[in-house]
């Protein structure tokens, strides 16, 4: 929508156009710089001792902090996705709309959307911690982030659920299927690629989340050992890569490898986002 | 039976989520209010020393730097924001427009500690170039923060201004006014309660950030005396002093955490007043 230039134009007019895109600019100025000087000055540092398998306090390797964030974040995902889709499935399409306990979950997933995550990590700390007996641990913090995430993958199947077209439903029912058939069958396939979407931003937030795990998680520089305790090792402190970076720009000794551990981090960040974007154009693509 | 069966698992999952939000408000406020009574909630609230080994509790300075960080925050991330939301939804082509779209998901797909570093390496040293103070500050904070929120300032503006009816604009097109003083007019006024609930979003996100604030903001428990003196958040002293607190000391932070989700708890509802007042509408 183009007004056709006719009339000639008034100060005022420029004045505002010249204000919006400096404040466009300035978004994108901030964008670049961030990503950027994080990149610039990672990059030269990223060395062959800072992915060795073990950490020790010379090479700071961020190997075991890796393979941390990807065990924390796949089982809390894996806690958080049944019971968020869950009850989207209930929300949508069971409840009947309104009624006092759809409004009371409704209230309860925007409290936790607000609450901040230090929080969470406090919440995590007297719960899960100390009461639940778990210590600084894998399990803790990935009950913690379950919790962080739970109204992020809700909302976000709420409304992948509800952009299925009632004739997905109604041809099922037709066919003589139960409601659980017509869930499972019909309505959640096509629905599918809005609630990767959600899990997708959920390992976003899981990835780079650092006052939520300080506290329950803890820093051990160590993957748990899961050779040598099997399933115990769940409860083993670790720390994970976002946590690690926080740790060493703390400790202020290792400046070139908290640079690069920040690079191979916005990596990660990087890589979700077009795993995010690529989600988000099949869904377009496969919609009706 | 099978039906109904399945019906209750539903139901279960969808009941965790309360469960979970009347676990953590109970088990907060089971722990901090009876900290606050023991230390008196004036001389804790009010109180304007901090001094854990002297058994001295206030909390004062740190809700004042909260309240200040968040506010410098808003002053960088409102007008840039309102500004780049504009541009996005009425100004920019499909192409760039695009582009600078991704970009603003990029940003707010960033983890925090990656502002807090940023901070930390390029802002501090900037302002502490300036010959006032270490760096460590108010303003330090207010503009990573203000980053910080940006995203969430511009997407949902941006969302609020794409779903004003193009009628509104075309109406004014047709009233003889141009096109920016047609956007700025007609269209931004018509979606001011999204634009609203967009800034109490970016604010709750501000008053609730911990690690990007925790390592740009210097963090001495007084009262500020300038833009470029150090300050504590809430957040910040919480997470600072966590990991070694034991006894009454540690019961304090949890009450400082019950102020904390106080405001939180606020803001939401800030939030549904906003919202509800938009569909009245």
């Amino acid at each position: 929508m183009k007004v056709p230039k006719d009339a000639p134009e008034r100060f005022s007019s420029k004045l505002i156009r010249g204000a919006t895109y400096a404040g466009a600019g300035l978004t994108a100025a901030a964008l670049m710089l961030i990503v950027g000087y994080i990149l610039y000055k990672g990059i030269p540092f990223l060395t062959p001792e800072l992915f060795s398998w073990n950490y020790t306090s010379e090479n700071v390797s961020l190997t075991p902090a890796l393979v941390n964030t990807v065990l924390m974040s796949l089982l809390s995902l894996l806690l958080a996705f049944p019971v968020g889709v869950g009850a989207a499935i209930y929300l949508v399409e069971y409840a009947k709309p309104g009624n006092r306990f759809v409004r009371a979950v409704r209230i309860a997933t925007e409290t936790l959307q607000g609450i901040p995550s230090i929080i969470f990590g406090m919440f995590g700390m007297l719960f899960f911690v100390t009461a639940c007996g778990w210590g600084l641990s894998l399990m803790a913090g990935a009950c913690t982030l379950t919790i962080m995430v739970l109204p992020v993958i809700i909302r976000t199947s709420e409304e992948a659920l509800m952009g299925v077209p009632n004739a997905y439903r109604q041809g099922g029912f037709g066919l003589g299927a139960g409601h659980g058939l017509v869930v499972f069958r019909c309505v959640l396939p096509s629905a599918l690629p809005g609630i990767i979407g959600g899990v997708v931003l959920a390992l976003g937030r899981c990835v780079g989340e650092v006052a939520a795990l300080l506290f329950t998680a803890g820093t051990v520089a160590q993957v748990p050992d899961f050779a040598g305790k099997g399933i115990g090792a769940l409860f083993d402190s670790c720390r994970t890569l976002a946590v690690h970076m926080y740790a060493l720009s703390c400790e202020g000794l290792h400046v070139g490898e908290a640079y690069a551990t920040a690079a191979v981090l916005l990596a990660v960040v990087l890589s979700l986002n077009a795993l995010l974007a690529f989600v988000v154009k099949k869904m377009e693509v496969t919609k009706p | 039976m099978r039906e109904k069966c399945i019906r209750a698992c539903f139901a279960a999952t969808a009941a965790i989520s309360i469960a979970a939000t009347l676990l953590i408000c109970a088990f907060l406020l089971v722990n901090g209010v009876p900290t606050m009574a023991k230390v008196g909630l004036f001389d804790f609230l009010l109180g304007t020393t901090w001094r854990p080994e002297n058994n001295l509790y206030g909390i004062a300075p740190m809700i004042v730097g909260s309240i200040y960080v968040t506010a410098g925050a808003l002053l960088v991330a409102v007008p840039a924001g309102l500004l780049c939301a504009v541009f996005l939804s009425c100004f920019a082509g499909a192409r760039f427009g695009g582009i600078l779209g991704a970009g603003v998901e990029l940003l707010a797909g960033i983890p925090s500690v990656m502002y807090g570093f940023f901070g930390l390496v390029v802002i501090v040293p900037c302002i502490r170039g300036l010959g006032v103070g270490n760096g460590m500050s108010i303003i330090s904070a207010s503009l990573i923060l203000g980053v910080m929120i940006l995203p969430t300032v511009v997407t949902v503006s941006r969302n609020a201004l794409d779903a004003v009816p193009a009628s509104y604009y075309e109406g004014a097109l047709a009233l003889g006014m141009d096109h920016e003083h047609a956007v700025y007019k007609v269209v931004v006024p018509a979606a001011s309660s999204g634009i609203a609930t967009s800034i109490v979003l970016g604010l709750g996100r501000a008053l609730g950030e911990t690690m990007a604030v925790v390592m740009v903001a210097g963090n001495n428990p007084a009262f500020p005396n300038s833009l470029f003196s150090g300050v504590r958040t809430l957040t910040a002293n919480i997470v600072l002093e966590m990991g070694y607190a034991t006894g009454m000391h540690r019961e304090v932070l949890i009450a400082t955490g019950v102020v904390l989700l106080v405001f939180i708890l606020l803001v939401t509802l800030l939030l549904n007043a906003i919202r509800e007042k938009g569909e009245v509408k």
